[in-house]
């Protein structure tokens, strides 16, 4: 059997007294839209971080097609085929949409560089719904169209595992169905993506398995109806209204 | 043990320059580099509050103090506070601020060279000999030492004991959260931009007592100063005086022991130690 | 290598005004001479050190140390090797302290590298007269050679020169790609699998060298060396000042800052010799709080803002490849 895309066992993060991911294991499979869900303040954000190598776990181990990444520094992360998206935007705001993009290109494991990079950069931009603005500079775009952007540019380096961190947040009810609708066709064309989102109906119409978080620990991992109905779920969303 | 004795003496006025630094780094986010220039002109005035009018440095204090407080405010809601404001990030802020207090302490300097001259000044007071464990020390370092122990212990009674000092801590470790508590962090840092000023010009007036100083040696004692701040964990007032004795020994030691000429690269070795092994220094909370 | 219209009319432009600057020794040799050549030191020096600081927004104070070691590397080496070798080695030199200093410093934030650089001339100069005295029982070294003030003068604009065009690769390199990506956010560039770390300390290593050589140059220039001359801090001051002024965003901003402030620093040390900290501090205020893109930034500004009707984008700072 081959190796899970991404294997996180016993993963675990402190900061002096408070532990923000405590314990954490669940694994996604090659191919997977999987969901990574949980109230606010349940350590999701810096689970991702501790994957991207944002942040080192203090314990645990997070493999990538079965080679250890954890510890590694961010870029050789990177450079493994991690790559993502997040929470607040980060734009090279000095640098127009492709050069932003290319950004992922260049540097990412397939080390593009010149008119293939550009080439590249074009096509994704496109992908995600901004043909024609390749030269605009991202200091002067819609926040959406920058979201757009830093997903062309995580696109850009063709990840194994890509990362999205609340992707879907702050967007009005057009725009999140054209962007559920763009993640659902990355997840046709074969990519492993985990999305931490708090929009409900995204995760419901999107993902197929999912893991919940709650202060830190794992309460519950499986299929996403059978994850949302379970009693210990909902009591711990309960006085978050972020339900959709 | 003498050296360490000698050390812990120079150690403590070194703590109440890198106080002073500290509060105006550690909660202003301002990287002072004019910082020893406040300190040389309270030596000058110190000087001439004693050669002239026959005032005792430790009185002086309460005149230089509160000079150098208001004077530091000014300079912070005048010059500073404009960097603040545009400052996009942290990053931007401490390059700027660097900058802009670098020209402060070319300007300074340039003006008490004017002012005073160059050349190297000194007064005598208390420079009678006073025992320590058999041996015998200036008693104006002692006295200096104990005054600084005294401004110390006021320090910390205001930040730990006084709901002006809790906002200033407050401030120093996170000035986003600080503010949704409530806290004015614009008057907290002035405030701390301010009292770091006065604590470092009660800082000179100590060393001018044994010290003999000139209008350009600012540069040296901002540069030890840094490297306290830096060692001791920004912001934390604890880890400076800890990282302050520990300078003042290592620096006596290094003179003592090898050549007066290398007590800088003793203080850069102990620094580029810090910087490799425990860069958010001695109590300072890691980077996340 | 395909350039675009405007590297070519830049090459060009570049070519005639060094050309034009080398024929100065051939109409004076004394006080016109010694101006060009110290602005020619300090185009050297400020565009080596944008090179680095100017991508980064690290500002780097270290200049006088790395310009030191290279004097010394000539002091020390005359009598055993060839000149052209010396300059070389003053710049491998300078280049391994700047290797060290870097990775003790880059890894953590822009501030402690300020800080640390800030000393670091002293530093270096303390030691090195330690050893001086101990070693060899006098402070200084004797530097003889044929070489006159126009020798040294070409030899400055031949590395203003090699500087020049090294920036111009690199800002065409991905080296260069990565390095506006840093100073635009450091944690996107980490996250798209740029070593940070290891780029910042190789372009500090190149900036260092190029320094170190300028000061192996220069030692001829006196024929008596000595540590605090060599390592004089004013060096990095005054290089930070002129590359500010003139503007680090692009790589001949510094040159727009060191041909006026050259001429600043000569008139004031002249009348005004007391003073020079004054005007130094003044500078540096004007800078922050006047002028934080430098002169060349607010031209630019300018320029950008009298175009405003233009539908088109800004053109973006770094060369294109056509």
């Amino acid at each position: 059997m081959t190796a899970a895309a991404l294997r996180v066992q016993g993963a675990r993060k402190a900061f002096g007294g408070l532990v923000a991911v405590n314990d954490m294991s669940f694994e996604v499979r090659e191919g997977e839209l999987f969901g990574l869900i949980g109230p606010n303040g349940s350590g999701k954000t810096t689970m991702l971080n501790l994957i991207s190598g944002a942040l080192k776990p203090d314990a645990g181990e997070i493999a990538l097609s079965g080679t250890l990444i954890s510890g590694m520094p961010a870029h050789k992360i990177a450079r493994a085929g991690v790559a993502r998206t997040f929470q607040l935007v980060r734009m090279l705001p000095s640098m127009d949409a492709e050069r932003n993009v290319m950004a992922g290109a260049v540097f990412g494991h397939r080390r593009l560089w010149g008119e293939q990079a550009r080439e590249a950069a074009h096509q994704l931009l496109a992908l995600v719904g901004l043909r024609g603005r390749e030269h605009v500079p991202v200091a002067a775009m819609t926040y959406i169209d920058q979201k757009r952007v830093e997903l062309a540019r995580a696109l850009a380096s063709d990840p194994r595992v890509l990362l999205l961190d609340e992707w879907l947040a702050g967007l009005n009810p057009s725009e999140l169905n054209i962007g559920i609708e763009l993640i659902a066709r990355l997840s046709e064309q074969g990519r492993t993506i985990i999305m931490v989102e708090h929009v409900m109906d995204a995760i419901r119409s999107l993902c197929g398995r999912c893991v919940v978080m709650n202060s830190g620990r794992k309460i519950k991992e499986g299929e996403v109806e059978e994850v949302l109905s379970d009693p210990e779920v909902v009591e711990a969303y309960l006085g978050d209204d972020d339900d959709a | 043990m003498e050296t360490i004795v000698t050390g812990i003496l120079l150690g403590g006025t070194y703590a109440l320059v890198a106080l002073g630094l500290t509060l105006q780094y550690g909660v202003s986010r301002i990287m002072n580099l004019a910082n020893g220039e406040t300190l040389v002109a309270a030596c000058f005035v110190a000087f001439w509050l004693f050669t002239s009018y026959t005032v005792n440095p430790l009185w002086g204090i309460l005149v230089i103090a509160p000079v150098a407080f208001l004077v530091n405010w000014a300079i912070y809601m005048l010059l500073l506070r404009p960097l603040v404001e545009r400052a996009r990030n942290q990053g931007m802020l401490e390059v700027d601020s660097i900058l802009a207090t670098f020209g402060l302490l070319f300007l300074f300097q340039g003006l008490m060279l004017r002012g005073f001259g160059g050349a190297y000044t000194s007064y005598t007071f208390l420079a009678d000999r006073f025992e320590i464990f058999g041996t015998f020390y200036g008693l104006n370092r002692v006295v200096a030492f104990a005054a600084a122990c005294v401004i110390a212990a006021g320090l910390y009674l205001f930040l730990y004991h006084t709901r002006y000092g809790t906002a200033v801590r407050a401030v120093a470790v996170n000035p986003a959260s600080a503010n949704l508590v409530g806290i004015d962090v614009a008057k907290a840092a002035a405030l701390a931009f301010a009292l770091g000023g006065a604590l470092t010009a009660c800082g000179g007036t100590l060393i001018s007592t044994f010290y003999t100083f000139n209008a350009s040696m600012g540069v040296i004692f901002t540069m030890k100063a840094l490297i306290i701040v830096i060692m001791g964990g920004v912001g934390d007032v604890r880890g400076a005086v800890i990282a302050a004795l520990i300078l003042g020994i290592a620096e006596t030691a290094v003179a003592g022991l090898i050549d007066p000429g290398l007590t800088l690269a003793a203080t850069y070795a102990l620094f580029t130690l810090v910087l490799l092994f425990r860069p958010q220094g001695i109590f300072g909370r890691q980077q996340a | 290598m395909r350039l675009s219209r405007d590297e070519v009319w830049t090459g060009i432009i570049g070519a005639v005004a060094v050309a034009a600057a080398a024929t100065l020794p051939l109409f004076d040799q004394g006080y016109y001479l010694a101006i060009a050549l110290n602005m020619v030191l300090y185009a050297a020096l400020c565009t080596a050190w944008t090179l680095f600081s100017g991508p980064t927004h690290y500002v780097s104070l270290a200049t006088a140390a790395f310009f030191g070691l290279g004097t010394y590397a000539v002091g020390l080496g005359l009598d055993y090797m060839p000149f052209p070798a010396l300059v070389l080695i003053g710049g491998a030199v300078a280049a391994i302290l700047a290797g060290l200093v870097g990775a003790a410093t880059l890894r953590i934030s822009g501030v402690y590298f300020v800080i640390f650089t800030f000393g670091l001339a002293e530093l270096v100069r303390q030691i090195v007269s330690y050893l001086q005295v101990k070693l060899s029982a006098s402070m200084g070294l004797y530097v003889f050679t044929d070489f006159t003030e126009k020798h040294i003068y070409w030899m400055l604009l031949a590395l203003t020169v090699v500087v020049f065009v090294t920036g111009w690769l690199i800002n065409r390199s991905r080296l260069g790609f990565a390095m506006q990506i840093i100073g635009n956010d450091e944690t996107v560039a980490r996250h798209s699998g740029i070593d940070t770390a290891r780029l910042k300390i190789v372009l500090f290593m190149i900036s260092g060298g190029f320094i170190g050589m300028a000061g192996a140059i220069l030692a001829p220039r006196y024929s008596y060396v000595e540590p605090p001359a060599a390592f004089n801090p004013m060096i990095s001051f005054l290089v930070v000042i002129m590359a500010l002024l003139g503007g680090t965003r692009r790589l001949w901003g510094p040159l727009v800052g060191v041909i006026p402030f050259t001429i600043v620093m000569d008139i004031v040390s002249v009348r005004f010799p007391n003073d020079t900290s004054i005007v130094i501090g003044i500078a540096f205020l004007v800078i922050v709080y006047l002028l934080p893109d430098g002169i060349t930034g607010r031209l630019e500004q300018l320029w950008a803002h009298s175009r405003k009707a233009r539908p088109e984008p800004e053109p973006v700072p770094v060369e294109e490849r056509a």
